[in-house]
């Protein structure tokens, strides 16, 4: 009975990510990573209002015309600005953003240091 | 003493970020990203709305006139609203006006234009709305004011009497 029960599991498994692999082109690839500028909270993928809808369709011929993913970010960059990525690029704006964290972790990981060593002499 | 410092941090606190949070409410919501002065428009091929011939952008927009690019269809309810401003427009010689039809069903258009006059000078088709993309537009109602081939001023949403009269001040 529960040789069964794993192999159905398997079973459902490769099925599972088989089509997930499937659905994963480029094209959706490169939708999900875009922002529906009209929308709130909603990738282009995942919206269906007119402005998504015109950007798929773009996007689909874009790639017919052999741009790649880069130069699709970077032409409609160019038309709507940073905000239509959802990943926001290394640029004078967002150094903070980026460096913030790795700020944080340097200061919390000194402070932890400084714990340590001062038990150490404690002791 | 150490219990009485304690209320009146919480309170400090909370007043603190109840007045952050109540002026936040008064903040529009809606986020417009800055617009490059100066883009220039993209070469782009359409079809003609009467007789559906192809014709390139480089077309459309010649010379140093004033062109006023609006983005409108039949389905757009604000498009009604700004249409007796681009009728005012269109009274005006030194300003072609011209209409982009997004997104729409021919019949129902060409009864928009029957009902509420034409003021366009030339109106190309959008059926896609890839053109709207490539100039980017975010939807209808959407205007441009166009010289040289570069877009000086960009409209979101339905025109009205101030813009009007911002624009007919810019074309002077």
């Amino acid at each position: 009975m529960n040789i069964l029960k794993f192999l159905i599991s398997i079973i459902f498994l490769i099925n599972f990510f088989s089509s997930d692999l499937k659905a994963r082109n480029l094209e959706t690839e490169i939708t999900k990573n875009l922002r529906c500028l009209i929308c709130q909270g909603q990738s282009v993928y995942d919206s269906d209002s007119e402005f998504a809808n015109s950007i798929k369709i773009l996007v689909e011929k874009k790639l017919d015309d052999g741009f790649n993913e880069k130069q699709i970010y970077d032409y409609l960059k160019d038309k709507y600005g940073d905000w239509i990525l959802y990943d926001p690029g290394f640029t004078k704006n967002t150094y903070f953003l980026w460096l913030l964290p790795i700020l944080m972790f340097l200061f919390g990981g000194a402070i932890i240091l400084r714990k340590v060593i001062l038990k150490k002499k404690k002791l | 003493m150490k219990t009485k410092i304690f209320p009146i941090f919480l309170i400090i606190t909370f007043s603190i970020i109840f007045f952050v949070f109540y002026k936040g409410l008064q903040n529009s919501s809606i986020y417009t990203p800055e617009i490059k002065s100066k883009i220039k428009i993209p070469n782009f091929q359409a079809k003609e709305f009467f007789s559906k011939d192809k014709i390139n952008s480089d077309q459309i927009f010649i010379g140093n006139e004033y062109y006023l690019l609006n983005i409108w269809a039949s389905w757009c309810i604000p498009c009604k609203e700004e249409h007796k401003y681009l009728m005012d427009l269109s009274k005006k010689e030194n300003i072609k006006i011209i209409g982009q039809n997004y997104k729409d069903s021919l019949d129902n258009a060409k009864n928009f234009l029957a009902k509420l006059d034409n003021p366009y000078d030339l109106i190309f088709l959008d059926n896609d709305g890839t053109i709207a993309i490539e100039l980017g537009a975010y939807g209808v109602p959407e205007t441009f004011l166009i010289k040289n081939n570069q877009i000086i001023k960009k409209i979101i949403g339905p025109l009205n009497q101030n813009l009007l009269f911002e624009i007919k001040k810019l074309i002077q």
